[in-house]
């Protein structure tokens, strides 16, 4: 597949802004409203394959496999490193919560949705979405390599 | 904190943090990635016989995750957080998986020294232990079934690791689809259990359950799917593909699994107990099947993993069989029913040790000679070693005297005659036809005119941990009563009493 017109290339590169925000809020937000690490993620994801589809063979030189799978390592060991810091108490302990200055105290009843106050959880919903959204863009282009018949380094 | 209150979590969590660690150790050094993970799979070893000898001696030990204090199990009266349970039962299900893992990894540093993408086979390795150990040491059915998806999920992608054979990645979907059949299962029981009493923890289930129709249609689901997961006869069509395409270790691990998934279904059955003697008859007639089945389909086979993997399915028949009639007494199993219950959990330990050298042994001749059927001939001449061993776990697995397979078996044997003793000739007819299979193999592989093509050295870490197996199996055959008292007793008390299992949540 090559690449696609300049007019789909520069709304898709347009397109990056939008994604981006989107999919942080939904990350940011998880512990809030419905969504969390895993949907802002796969959202993230999705500007991924859209840059497949606008690139095509192009896409080698922007995303960078060795890169992905690194930070997908970095963020699943930054998750159980979370888990692991509460083990004083017990593990998954949110030593985070009601520790005062900018995580303050957890509130409960009818509030605004504070995205402060909840300790370690924000913290673990954005690794969550980093992992997500770089395991599903490696899974996309490992995928587009295959369908074009090219055997991906790793796998032999 | 102490390290035994925390024993429980870190047994699951070790094994987490190292298989996420090896990709990125792997990058900087592969020395240094084999190194980490030995430690951790050492440190995990320490944890589990750490955890054992407590739980023996101290009873239950219970953790609760994310609470204040780990034995906070029900801050308002019933159990809200993921629960982690651990008796003297699970303590010696753990004790097993965490050992062969440590073998199996020792093993695999030069078996598969020369293959590729090791980095994410030992990542593998080590979440297939995370998904074992979670299973066995859970008390909450939602984490039940996420601990037997990472299981699902690892090792379906170890058993395709050859990825370049056909065979291997057909057996490794076969596997996936079957075992997302039974996770769907699960999950529907799940719903079901959740939907009528508002609660996942096991023991508080268990506490409330009613036997309602509902209830009864959740039991068989997560009866069948765990028969599944363990391979007994009507649904074992999965194993010989899967044990006989995955390399040689990752079938001890699979194997390893399935007793695993065995734990399950007993810890099931004992705690919920509706009608146990129509269940426990259903058992004892499936472990018969499995004994013919197995025996009957490793004679014809000429891949010598797949006739590991048929006589694999023989095995959990006579598991399923010593258990299944020991419940059909419950609950109160106090003569032969005790009997067959502790036969049944000790040949869960003689299994894994039969049969993993088995597979162990099958894993050296491929690597010696690059073949996996039974045209090999005369390695005796230049490996006594390897045909020592193989004698061996012949002699166990076929249930000889001097072995551990015989004082398991014999157990099952002498207890299940009181039920019905049709039951334990067919047991013991099943023994001597295993004999004949495996007097074929050595015959058609070690005996005979020497091999004529020049053979490598077998590398002696993986002669070490054979040994290993081989002297332990030797051991227990021996020194039987040792083990029992020490720990297979005090398992099968803590299996048959699952009022304190109960009463340790709530």
């Amino acid at each position: 597949m090559d690449q696609m017109s300049k007019i789909v290339r520069t709304i898709a590169s347009l397109l990056i802004v939008p994604g981006m925000i989107f999919g942080l809020y939904v990350i940011m937000h998880g512990h809030l409203t419905p969504g969390g690490g895993f949907q802002g993620g796969a959202v993230i994801a999705t500007i991924s394959a859209l840059f497949i589809v606008a690139y095509g063979e192009r896409i080698k030189g922007i995303l960078n496999q060795d890169v992905l799978s690194l930070v997908e390592s970095m963020a699943l060991l930054a998750f159980i490193s979370l888990a692991f810091l509460g083990i004083s108490v017990t593990f998954f302990h949110n030593f985070l919560a009601n520790s005062g200055k900018i995580f303050g105290a957890s509130v409960s009843g009818v509030n605004p949705g504070y995205l402060n106050t909840g300790g370690i959880i924000p913290l673990m919903n954005l690794v969550v979405g980093l992992e997500v959204s770089a395991a599903l863009s490696l899974i996309v282009l490992v995928m587009y390599f295959s369908s074009r018949n090219e055997v991906v380094k790793d796998v032999t | 904190m102490t390290l035994i209150e925390h024993a429980p979590i870190l047994l699951i969590a070790i094994p987490l943090l190292a298989a996420f660690l090896t990709p990125i150790v792997g990058r900087v050094n592969s020395l240094l990635r084999n190194f980490e993970m030995i430690i951790a799979l050492i440190s995990i070893e320490f944890l589990a016989i750490l955890l054992s000898y407590d739980v023996i001696r101290n009873g239950i030990r219970t953790y609760t995750l994310g609470a204040e204090i780990p034995g906070l199990t029900s801050p308002a009266g019933f159990p809200v957080r993921i629960i982690l349970e651990v008796d003297a039962m699970n303590a010696f299900i753990s004790l097993i998986a965490s050992s062969i893992t440590l073998i199996v990894a020792i093993y695999c540093l030069n078996f598969m020294k020369e293959q590729r993408i090791l980095d994410k086979f030992y990542t593998l390795l080590l979440l297939l232990l995370t998904g074992m150990l979670g299973l066995t040491l859970t008390g909450d059915f939602f984490n039940l079934f996420v601990f037997l998806e990472i299981l699902s999920v690892s090792s379906a992608a170890l058993i395709a690791f050859y990825v370049q054979r056909g065979e291997a990645l057909e057996s490794a979907f076969k596997y996936m689809v079957i075992s997302s059949v039974g996770a769907l299962m699960v999950l529907f029981a799940i719903g079901l259990l959740y939907g009528q009493y508002d609660l996942l923890n096991m023991a508080a289930i268990a506490d409330s359950i009613q036997g309602s129709f509902l209830d009864k249609v959740a039991l068989t689901l997560l009866i069948s799917a765990f028969l599944l997961k363990a391979g007994s006869v009507p649904v074992h069509m999965w194993k010989p593909d899967a044990y006989g395409e995955a390399p040689a270790p990752v079938s001890v691990l699979l194997l390893t699994s399935a007793l695993v998934s065995l734990y399950v279904l007993f810890r099931i059955f004992t705690i919920f107990a509706i009608n146990p003697v129509l269940l426990g008859w259903i058992l004892a007639i499936l472990g018969i099947l499995s004994i013919f089945l197995g025996v009957s389909m490793a004679l014809i086979q000429n891949n010598l993993q797949r006739l590991i993997a048929y006589s694999g399915i023989a095995e959990i028949g006579y598991i399923i069989l010593g258990v299944g009639s020991g419940l059909v007494e419950f609950p109160s199993p106090t003569g032969f029913g005790f009997t067959a219950i502790s036969g049944g959990l000790f040949h869960i330990l003689n299994d894994t040790l039969d049969l993993g050298l088995l597979f162990l042994i099958a894993g050296a001749i491929f690597y010696l000679t690059g073949k996996r059927d039974l045209s090999i001939g005369g390695l005796a001449h230049s490996q006594p070693t390897l045909a020592v061993f193989f004698l061996i776990g012949m002699g166990a697995v076929s249930g000889l005297p001097p072995f551990n397979g015989f004082a398991s078996k014999l157990m099952i044997y002498e207890s299940v005659y009181y039920l019905n003793p049709l039951l334990a000739i067919i047991g013991i007819l099943g023994s001597i036809l295993m004999l004949a299979i495996f007097v074929k193999v050595f015959s058609a592989i070690f005996l005979g005119i020497p091999y004529d093509k020049e053979l490598r050295k077998i590398p002696g870490s993986m002669l070490a941990v054979m040994g290993i197996l081989a002297l332990s199996i030797i051991f227990i055959g021996l020194f039987p009563n040792l083990v029992l008292e020490s720990i297979i007793t005090p398992a099968t008390k803590a299996l048959i009493n699952p009022k304190n299992y109960i009463e340790a949540i709530l």
